[in-house]
């Protein structure tokens, strides 16, 4: 109690105390900015969701509690009064070493959004005072920060730009789905082994559904080595100091964590902000992020991973439950009949009714549900006040507060059944269905949907994929039945599955196995091995011999720019300005001009009907006389005229044939034309004197010519004495 | 008051969150919350003894449901209010020796200072009696009886002095008397447990002899101080330790045995059984003692007591009376063990992929209970702070420490 009054009035007073030992404070974010918990989140919160009977928000406050965080910032956002109630009606407002408090703001779509709202309010009240622990209020873990913020602070004393720890764990995703445990998609990051920070950051699904990874070269340039994994799982706890909030500020386009914060970071070299990775090994951290990770969660907290937050234990004013064999937690006054057969990992609440005969094993049961006979329950989540009627199956399935499900319904794998909807009698929910009281809302303009909101362009999708049921649907699960079934919306059918609380159906898996194959496959032969180290920078790649695409691209745009030009007689000077265009477009210099410039004509020569050689040589004689000056322009320099030479001399390879037995000629002409001056020939004929004989041919084919250029160049050479001796 | 309530609600998420370890910490921590409780609580002119039962109680309550495993906290609640019904025994017992000089039927008076309301004086007189020779001679009571015995002429004489006032400064020295004394016998208390780990090495000389074998699992301080104190006096001995997985405390205790200068052997609790031969005695430090004379100590040590029994070596568990629990094991509202989590024996990470990933059937399950229970059958000798004890001499030990009033809270 000592502690609120210090939140409060005698803070001026302290702050000379303060400065000398920061307090721990932490941002919690009660509000997922996501979709993944429809439509159970549109009548509740998700911080609010009891996992394993108690709920979400719960189990990080205790934990940020114990882990010695003197004063939370809850923020709220969608159902935030239902978010203050609770806090106001449970034991954490009182709590003497933590101080909870609450910030809401109905504008935030976004965390980034929200640290926004955060830094804006801490200009005037300065709440925010030093290094502070960003966690959403979804997150279950147990382990010790205090170290972890004295590791960061150290590090931030030393090197300014060390803004942000973010917290990692191993965990194998699985090789099939690449798939974590938690339903997120594979994470590759590569960290630096030595000072373990963090160089790069990559979700498979969202970057490349391949499969490989990009890394920057200049990576392995400034680092001396560069660790890659892919076994690790992002916990979402980071410990952040006060220029993150300023970031966020500065980078009104940040919306997203991880998929714009840290990789802006990342990539954004000018401020040279550095994020640092952590790595936890004997504890526990998850966040409970969609259907299959509250699965996921759920057991880890039956298997008691996240000791002492375990039902057993009274950790948050929950009633603690009483642990027996094989993992069953039971609340003292549970009715159970004998014939009852409830196996392992299950949970049972307290006044729970449980008929004769029923079948529970890897379940969760709420409080105050009375369970008919004969009924069959696994690996499904009962909330509380739940009816089942007798003869029921339930596999794999959430069901929310005060679901009535009458005699001899089944629920398949993967259906959630949100608050009080009723199941009518002999109804089969299929699998993977979403039923809510609530219609599936088509607009964003309802107060609720800040809950699932998110600004990306992949969730605008989402969203207008949503169609509106606007037939009655009060017989949908069946004649006594009251609820709508949600359709899922295109596209994420597919992915149904895959964030669901139940297991992945074999048939999907061995989809994925064949689908796996077929990539291996592809990628043989589709990606090159060098493929694998292919830097990002363009600026690197001028090698001409590369097989460089953009320079084919820029041939073929060329090409076509000067077939327009022939055919519509555009003037020398337009086509000039046009070929620049797309020179300074694609980073060329001018010898690639050249090249395709005198490609294209002779391209256009070819194609141009002909009967013969010498009709063939007549066609390019016209182009080459008629568009002398578009290849002179770009054949000002010696260099630019060998690499014509050299792109004729490729193109004669190319088609020996046609083109092959008039090369000296063409050569001639150019010549005759100006367009080629005889040094070029010269030197060009040196370059080559060197080379294999294979590629000796034309030089043979020419050699006359040559020697008459040598010739001439001598008596010129012997004229300029001549008139030097005068 | 409001502090002491935000102390017992700081403890209770201590204890909750399993903040506190080892049993000594624990009740040490418990007696001191109490005594803070019992300073602060305002004594009503009636029914004294039963108020401050009742604040103890309720705080009693709330420690013992926030870590139903840690036992010494319930201990302590016990002794605590053993003491103070005791005090106010030992007051009225003393105020009715004053009162006889007084009017004898002044029944006002009688059942201020009454901790349970007797109808008659002369009941309770009988009722008081009936106690002290229920109770066994121990030395214990023979010693705390003396001082409250040279009470009695202070208040008879004040008493005496001045018949018409003497009823309110009864009252009020009686009042200040009882919560006095009570913190006084706290503070004994409070003492015995800070100091439980001497008294018990005192008698080490006498169990640990020249070149022998001892064999211990995990870590006690106790323990720890048991064999020092034997070094100290120039006995030469080894000593195996059993690592005590997974917690692998045994390491800790082999470390400070090694600083103190003992030969030490570090073993696998597997290779328990293999070396027992070897072994003259097992000492080992327990968790809580119960009223049957069972232990709960660390996981692993009924393999070793029963490695023990094979080859007809004593098994010596050491525990201060702090850890006596005048419960039964049998006793459904006992929890004997804890399961911590399983991350102590795997890494999460290398078996993340074969704990519930697709089919929920083939997963992995780890089970990490803390504690383990030995039988009475299986110990051979206790040793307390009060000397050495026969597993079924334990139900003695504890009627002379709690009242049997307190044994359900």
């Amino acid at each position: 109690m000592g502690a609120q009054k210090k939140g409060g009035g005698a803070r001026v007073s302290e702050d000379a105390v303060e400065q000398s030992r920061q307090r721990l404070q932490a941002i919690l974010l009660a509000d997922s900015f996501a979709t993944k918990f429809r439509p159970v989140t549109l009548e509740r919160p998700k911080v609010l969701l009891p996992i394993v009977n108690v709920p979400m928000i719960d189990y990080t406050l205790a934990w940020l509690e114990s882990a010695g965080i003197e004063e939370v910032f809850v923020f709220c956002c969608a159902h935030s009064m239902q978010v203050i109630e609770y806090l106001e009606k449970s034991e954490w407002y009182s709590h003497p070493n933590l101080l909870v408090r609450t910030i809401e703001s109905h504008k935030s779509i976004s965390a980034g959004d929200a640290l926004r709202y955060m830094y804006e309010q801490q200009t005037e009240t300065s709440q925010i005072q030093g290094d502070f622990v960003l966690v959403s209020g979804d997150t279950v873990s147990n382990m010790p920060l205090a170290d972890l913020i004295k590791e960061h602070r150290e590090r931030k004393k030393k090197d300014e730009k060390a803004i942000m720890t973010m917290v990692i764990k191993q965990s194998k995703s699985s090789p099939l789905t690449h798939q974590s445990r938690l339903g997120t998609d594979q994470l590759f990051i590569a960290v630096d082994p030595l000072t373990k920070q963090l160089l790069h950051y990559e979700e498979d699904k969202v970057d490349h559904p391949s499969g490989s990874v990009c890394l920057e070269k200049s990576l392995l340039d400034t680092n001396p080595s560069v660790l890659v994994c892919n076994d690790m799982q992002d916990c979402y706890i980071d410990i952040c100091s006060p220029e993150v909030l300023s970031l966020f500020e500065d980078n009104f386009d940040y919306q997203h964590l991880r998929r714009h914060f840290v990789k802006g970071v990342l990539v954004d070299d000018i401020m040279g902000y550095k994020i640092f990775t952590h790595e936890i090994h004997s504890s526990y951290a998850g966040r409970i992020d969609n259907f299959r990770s509250y699965d996921t969660v759920s057991k880890d907290i039956i298997q008691r991973w996240t000791y002492p937050y375990v039902p057993d234990i009274n950790f948050s004013g929950n009633r603690p439950l009483k642990l027996g064999r094989q993992g069953i937690y039971r609340a003292s006054d549970v009715v159970q009949s004998r014939s009852a057969d409830v196996g392992a990992s299950t949970v049972i609440g307290y006044g729970t009714k449980i008929g004769n005969g029923d079948k529970i094993s890897n379940s969760v049961i709420g409080n105050g549900c009375s369970i008919g006979s004969n009924v069959v329950i696994e690996g499904s989540y009962i909330w509380n006040n739940v009816t089942i009627e007798d003869g029921c199956e339930i596999r794999n399935a959430i069901v929310c507060d005060g679901v009535k499900i009458r005699a001899g319904a089944v629920l398949q794998p993967g259906v959630v059944l949100s608050f009080n909807v009723v199941v009518g009698r002999d109804f089969v929910v299929p699998a993977y269905s979403k039923v809510s009281l609530l219609q599936q809302p088509t607009t964003e303009d309802s107060d609720e949907e800040l809950e699932y909101a998110d600004s990306s362009s992949g969730t605008a999708d989402h969203l207008s994929g949503l169609n509106l049921q606007m037939e009655s649907k009060a017989s949908e699960l069946g004649p006594d039945g009251a609820g709508y079934i949600w359709e899922a919306c295109e596209g994420a059918h597919d992915e149904e599955w895959k964030h669901s609380v139940a297991p992945i159906p074999k048939d999907k898996l061995f989809e994925i196995t064949q689908a796996i194959d077929d990539d291996d496959t592809d990628d043989e032969s589709v990606v090159p091995t060098s493929g694998e180290l292919k830097s990002d920078a363009d600026s690197i790649n001028t090698d001409v011999n590369d097989p460089n695409d953009d320079y084919y691209y820029f041939e073929k745009e060329v090409e076509g720019t000067v077939l327009r030009a022939v055919e519509e007689n555009i003037k020398v000077d337009l086509v000039t300005l046009e070929i620049n265009g797309l020179r300074l477009s694609y980073n060329m210099e001018s010898a690639d001009c050249a090249g395709a410039t005198f490609y294209s004509m002779i391209k256009l020569a070819v194609d141009t009907p002909h009967n013969s050689a010498s009709e063939l040589y007549k066609n390019a004689a016209s182009i080459i006389t008629k568009w002398k000056e578009l290849l002179g322009f770009y054949v000002k320099k010696i260099d630019e005229q060998i690499e014509v030479i050299m792109k004729f001399e490729e193109m004669c390879q190319e088609s020996p044939k046609e083109l092959g037995p008039l090369f000296t000629q063409i050569l001639h002409l150019l010549y005759d034309k100006d367009v080629l001056q005889e040094d070029a020939v010269l030197r060009w004929a040196e370059e080559k004197a060197g080379a294999d004989e294979a590629d000796k041919v034309y030089l043979k084919q020419c050699e006359t010519f040559i020697q008459w250029l040598k010739e001439a160049s001598e008596e010129e050479d012997e004229d300029d004495e001549d008139e030097e001796d005068d | 008051m409001p502090d002491v309530q935000s102390t017992v609600v700081e403890f209770v998420n201590k204890l909750r969150k399993r903040k506190i370890e080892g049993s000594q910490a624990t009740a040490k921590c418990t007696v001191e919350l109490l005594r803070s409780v019992i300073s602060h609580q305002r004594v009503p002119h009636a029914n004294q003894a039963a108020a401050l039962i009742d604040a103890v109680k309720a705080v009693g309550e709330q420690l013992v449901a926030a870590n139903p495993v840690e036992l010494a906290v319930g201990n302590v609640v016990r002794r605590v209010l053993h003491i103070i019904r005791e005090e106010d025994l030992s007051l009225t017992t003393a105020a009715m020796g004053g009162l006889d000089l007084l009017d004898a039927s002044d029944d006002d008076d009688v059942d201020n200072c009454k901790g349970i309301g007797y109808p008659a004086m002369s009941a309770a007189v009988v009722a008081a009696a009936a106690r002290s020779t229920l109770r066994p001679p121990s030395l214990q009571t023979l010693l705390e009886g003396t001082p409250e015995s040279a009470t009695v002429p202070y208040t008879s004489s004040s008493g005496a002095d001045s018949e018409s006032k003497s009823k309110s400064a009864d009252k009020s020295s009686l009042t200040r008397k009882l919560k006095h004394d009570v913190i006084e016998g706290v503070n004994q208390l409070i003492h015995e447990i800070a100091g439980c780990h001497e008294q018990i090495a005192e008698q080490a000389i006498e169990h640990i002899h020249q070149n022998e074998v001892i064999l211990t699992l995990g870590s006690s301080r106790t323990v720890l101080e048991f064999m020092c104190a034997a070094k100290e006096k120039k006995r030469s001995f080894r000593v195996f330790v059993a690592e005590g997985a997974p917690r692998y405390q045994g390491h800790l205790l082999a470390k400070e045995l090694v600083a103190r200068g003992l030969q030490t052997t570090v073993i696998t609790d597997s290779a328990v059984f293999a070396m027992i031969s070897r072994v003259n005695m097992v000492i080992i430090g327990a968790h809580a003692v119960m009223a049957n004379g069972g232990v709960i100590g660390p996981v692993g040590v009924n393999m070793a007591a029963l490695a023990a029994q094979k080859h007809a070596v004593p098994f010596v568990v050491l525990a201060g009376s702090h850890k006596l629990c005048p419960l039964y094991p049998h006793n459904p509202e006992v929890l004997l063990n804890e399961l911590r989590s399983p991350s102590e024996l795997l890494d999460f990470g290398e078996f993340s992929d074969c704990l519930d990933f697709g089919a929920g059937s083939g997963s992995i399950q780890v089970v990490n209970p803390t504690f383990d229970y030995v039988p009475p059958n299986l110990v051979s000798l206790f040793i307390t702070d009060t000397g050495g004890h026969n597993p079924s001499y334990m139900y003695r030990l504890i009627a002379d420490y709690y009242s049997a009033d307190d044994l359900v809270m």
